[in-house]
């Protein structure tokens, strides 16, 4: 048997409001590529950031035995120094510098304060080389495209003395053929002795590389299967990533009767705003009818976030082509503006990021989309918008203090929850819930969950968009299915299964 | 005594305004409390004030400053000198025109900042530039002494000189009955406030607390009246710099206009997404910034009797330093006039304490540099307890 290069014991780790990691175990041999694998939020990139001192020792519980000693790593240059290079999913790499300047950047060549040109460029080369890169490293990074991009950042890894490579979601940004290629280099580099950990939502991926599997589930380590003591195929993987019970966890929905078509898509194609040769959603089609929950489930990146917001107002993307119908009435949005008036909401996955004013009270993120609803003539109507803020934190069962508290104090659940009111507030006939349960535990999801049966009751439309497989299913009348910007496939909720929407995803990526 | 902590949190800059004003009041031999310098606290600061309402409105879209007001200060002056000394214009007329030039300049730069995407201090540092020296430009072709005078007295009275003015040696009765009628409009507004919060069943501050708001509100304006009624009248400026930061505190706290300049602040996309035309508020605030400096230009050439290539020097700094100093955030998304204007006090304070004192204008600089400093440092700490607790 192999000797043990890395250990990580009992790791467990919290966020406010979330724990994250819940007593983790993970044991990685020397020259073996290990795969984690799991759904979107079960913890996988947390537990690697763990390892590579992102958070620093005593932000969590737990030992990281690596090479035979414990350790404790305080910044990511300590793990870099054993050894242990992570590359992270979206590339770090500084487009308008050369290939040899980032490749040793903050590991620069040469005497203290004298960077050496000429052997940081000749250095850059061989490295260039081993990863099977044939460019000049006086080439800029934005020259070249992103599969020699995701090589780059390998290789840099590999200057910085890599034993321990981490790679999580390389092949998320690029096509079949170099997604191919990086493989072909991780098998090379495991000829070698190089250890690596790959990090991935591709399960052929995994079959194809993996000699080990580690399937994470709720911030938790459920097997770790053996590619050469047992059979490994995607269907077995399948099963370790989603098999828990989904009992009672979803709120039933009693006596709503599902009407007429409220909002329909058809054949919208969205090109991304940068690269506007890219399709990031084709040649969709949908509809939503009154009463109804539609889920659309997707992998991170499969366009689902960018399918909304672009039926948003065209808040998202260019050149967007494609019919949009709101209660039988063709419509051509513009703005947000046009589209909350058009009484569509979107409530967006990234409530930090585009939902939240953070440094404003709940008062004021609560009436923001419809201020004239709590004014008149322009003139805030204070006593209004104070009523209104206290009307929808009782009946959303918010826990604050008064609304005059600031969001940023608020803990994840109960920032979705003014999120909701916000979007509810102006009285919107489709909602498009993005994700509405991300990275909030389950006893604020079974909240969100009773009020999205509410809204339904009321008449509404509903659009969740989730890559959590129970909840699509619990919680959907109807699913469609997204995987790189189509949709590949419709089913019932009676019909649905977490294996055969899974199946439908994998079928479609292989080009079937 | 959680909330003592907090009280004193949120008025530390008045209090420590009340501090140094006795500290200086000390130092000078009392010469800081006498009614002129009252006067001249007021007069001198008065561009402050109505520049800081304009940069507060910048800085709170996301701490966005402008650099160019300064130097825009100089060119209205030089503009107004041509208008109504050279040519002859009507002041009125004159006044009109020099708010048309502001409004034009304030589109531009509002366009290239809204809607081209070009970083404010860019844009507002080129504008620095250029209106110094054409503003110069224009005055040394225009005058062998570089400066332009004197300017029309119609005008003058406009923007200067005292309201029923009195020789210093009387007491300005009309005055005092001012400072009387605002000291009750004060009582009445915080007295109907907390009423009403208790009526509609709101949080409501206690009695003690709203006696010692308003006897102190109260003691502050009758001070400020029975001295400037000694001094001989209530500047034309005062009433000036009044309008515009009762104006502002209405648009800041009450008007959903307002209430956008803080959300962009807080969290540009959210607000955008919430169907807020966030271009156009950006816009706004740099046309708006445009207009006060114009407002502020009137003050200054009616202060200085003339036009000067000199005019303006530093105020874009003076304007934020006072912003910075009260509490205006340097990120966005937060801050109020009344913060600004006790900020601007207290540099006002500084500067006349330090002049009166005797200090070495080099040495206020540096002391200067050090309080607005201090006002950041503490603002953060004090922001960070906050998030402990």
């Amino acid at each position: 048997m192999a000797k043990v290069l890395l250990e990580m014991k009992n790791i467990t780790k919290t966020f406010p409001g979330v724990k994250a990691l819940d007593n983790v175990n993970l044991k990685v041999e020397e020259g073996e590529i290990h795969a984690l694998v799991g759904e979107n939020g079960a913890g996988k990139s947390t537990l690697m950031n763990v390892l590579s001192g992102v958070y620093p020792f005593g932000t969590y519980e737990g030992d990281i035995i690596y090479d035979g000693e414990v350790c404790q790593f305080q910044t990511i240059k300590d793990s870099e120094k054993k050894g242990i290079v992570i590359i992270h999913q979206e590339l770090a790499l500084v487009p308008q510098m050369t290939i040899g300047e980032n490749m040793f950047l903050g590991n620069e060549r040469g005497k203290k304060n004298a960077i050496n040109w000429n052997e940081t460029y000749s250095e850059a080369d061989k490295y260039l080389k081993m990863v099977g890169l044939s460019e000049s490293s006086r080439v800029l990074i934005k020259d070249i495209g992103t599969g020699k991009q995701q090589l780059v950042e390998i290789a840099k890894a590999l200057a910085k003395q890599a034993k321990l490579l981490i790679l999580d979601e390389p092949t998320s940004s690029l096509n079949e053929t170099d997604s191919k290629a990086l493989l072909d280099l991780m098998l090379e580099f495991k000829k070698q002795g190089m250890t690596m950990i790959i990090i991935t939502h591709k399960l052929n991926e995994v079959v194809y590389v993996a000699d080990k599997i580690t399937v994470v589930r709720d911030g938790s380590t459920i097997e770790t299967m053996d590619k050469h003591t047992t059979e490994i195929d995607e269907a077995r993987i399948i099963k370790g990533m989603v098999g828990r019970e989904i009992t009672d966890r979803f709120p039933k929905r009693h006596d709503v009767v599902i009407g007429d078509v409220n909002l329909e898509v058809k054949d919208w194609t969205v090109h991304h705003p940068l690269y506007t040769e890219r399709k990031v959603v084709d040649n969709v089609s949908m509809n939503v009818k009154k009463g109804e929950v539609v889920g659309i489930y997707g992998l991170m990146g499969a366009g689902r976030t960018e399918l909304s917001m672009s039926i948003f107002g065209r808040s998202y993307g260019s050149d967007i082509t494609g019919t949009l119908t709101i209660n039988g009435k063709q419509v051509d949005l513009k703005n947000p503006r046009e589209a909350i008036d058009a009484k569509l909401a979107y409530v967006t996955e990234d409530r930090k990021g585009n939902g939240l004013v953070l440094s404003n009270s709940i008062k004021v993120n609560t009436s923001l989309a419809n201020m004239s609803g709590v004014s008149s003539k322009s003139v805030i109507d204070v006593d209004k918008e104070y009523q209104v803020a206290v009307e929808y934190k009782d009946k959303l069962k918010t826990k604050t203090p008064t609304v005059e508290q600031n969001v940023g104090n608020l803990s994840g659940g109960n920032q979705q929850k003014v999120l909701l009111a916000k979007w509810m507030f102006t009285d919107p006939d489709v909602l498009i819930l993005d994700e509405p349960t991300r990275g909030i535990d389950v006893g604020a999801k079974y909240e969100i969950y009773c009020i999205i049966n509410d809204l339904v009751s009321a008449g509404k439309s509903v659009i969740m968009i989730s890559s959590e497989l129970p909840e699509v299913i619990g919680m959907s009348d109807r699913i469609y299915i997204m995987n790189e910007g189509k949709f590949v496939g419709e089913m019932k909720a009676e019909d649905a299964t977490q294996e055969n929407i899974m199946a439908c995803i994998l079928k479609s990526g292989r080009g079937e | 005594m959680k909330i003592n902590a907090e009280f004193f949190k949120k008025n530390a800059m008045l209090m420590v305004l009340v501090l140094v004003y006795i500290f200086f009041t000390v130092t000078t031999g009392g010469q800081m409390f006498q009614p002129l310098n009252f006067n001249a606290l007021i007069t001198q600061n008065a561009y402050v004030y109505i520049l800081a309402t304009g940069m507060l409105m910048c800085m709170l879209t996301g701490g966005n400053i402008d650099l160019s007001c300064g130097s825009f200060v100089c060119f209205m002056g030089a503009v107004g000198g041509i208008l109504m000394v050279v040519k002859g214009v009507n002041s009125g007329v004159a006044v009109a025109l020099m708010m048309v030039v502001g409004i034009v300049y304030g589109c531009v730069l509002g366009y290239l900042i809204a809607y081209m995407n070009i970083p404010p201090w860019i844009a507002t540092l080129a504008g620095y530039l250029a209106f110094r020296g054409w503003g110069t430009a224009l005055l040394s072709a225009n005058s062998t002494t570089g400066s332009i005078a004197p300017f029309p007295d119609s005008f003058l009275k406009l923007f200067s000189g005292k309201v029923f003015s009195t020789p210093i040696t009387k007491f300005n009765y009309v005055c005092f009955i001012v400072g009387i009628i605002a000291s009750l409009i004060v009582a009445f507004v915080n007295v109907r406030s907390r009423a009403n919060k208790i009526k509609k069943g709101y949080e409501a501050e206690s009695v003690v607390s709203l006696v010692v708001k308003t006897v102190l509100s109260i003691a502050a304006i009758m001070l400020f009246a029975y001295k400037l009624a000694k001094a001989g009248g209530i500047p034309t400026v005062l009433v000036w710099v009044v309008v515009v930061v009762l104006i502002y505190n209405f648009i800041t706290s009450k008007t959903v206009f307002g209430r956008y300049f803080y959300t962009i602040g807080g969290n540009r996309e959210a607000t955008r997404l919430s169907g807020v035309d966030t271009n156009k508020i950006m816009f706004f605030a740099y046309l708006n910034m445009a207009v006060l400096t114009v407002i502020t230009s009137y003050l200054v050439i009616a202060r200085f009797q003339a036009a000067n290539s000199t005019a303006g020097t530093n105020y874009e700094m003076d304007a934020i330093a006072g912003c910075v100093v009260g509490g205006v955030s340097a990120y966005g998304g937060s801050g109020t006039i009344f913060g600004m204007v006790i900020g601007a006090t207290l540099i006002g304070v500084i500067n006349l304490g330090m002049s009166l004192m005797g200090v070495d204008a080099n040495w206020q600089k540096v002391v200067k540099g050090v309080v607005l400093l201090g006002a950041v440092v503490f603002d953060i700490l004090a922001n960070k307890d906050k998030k402990l607790s």
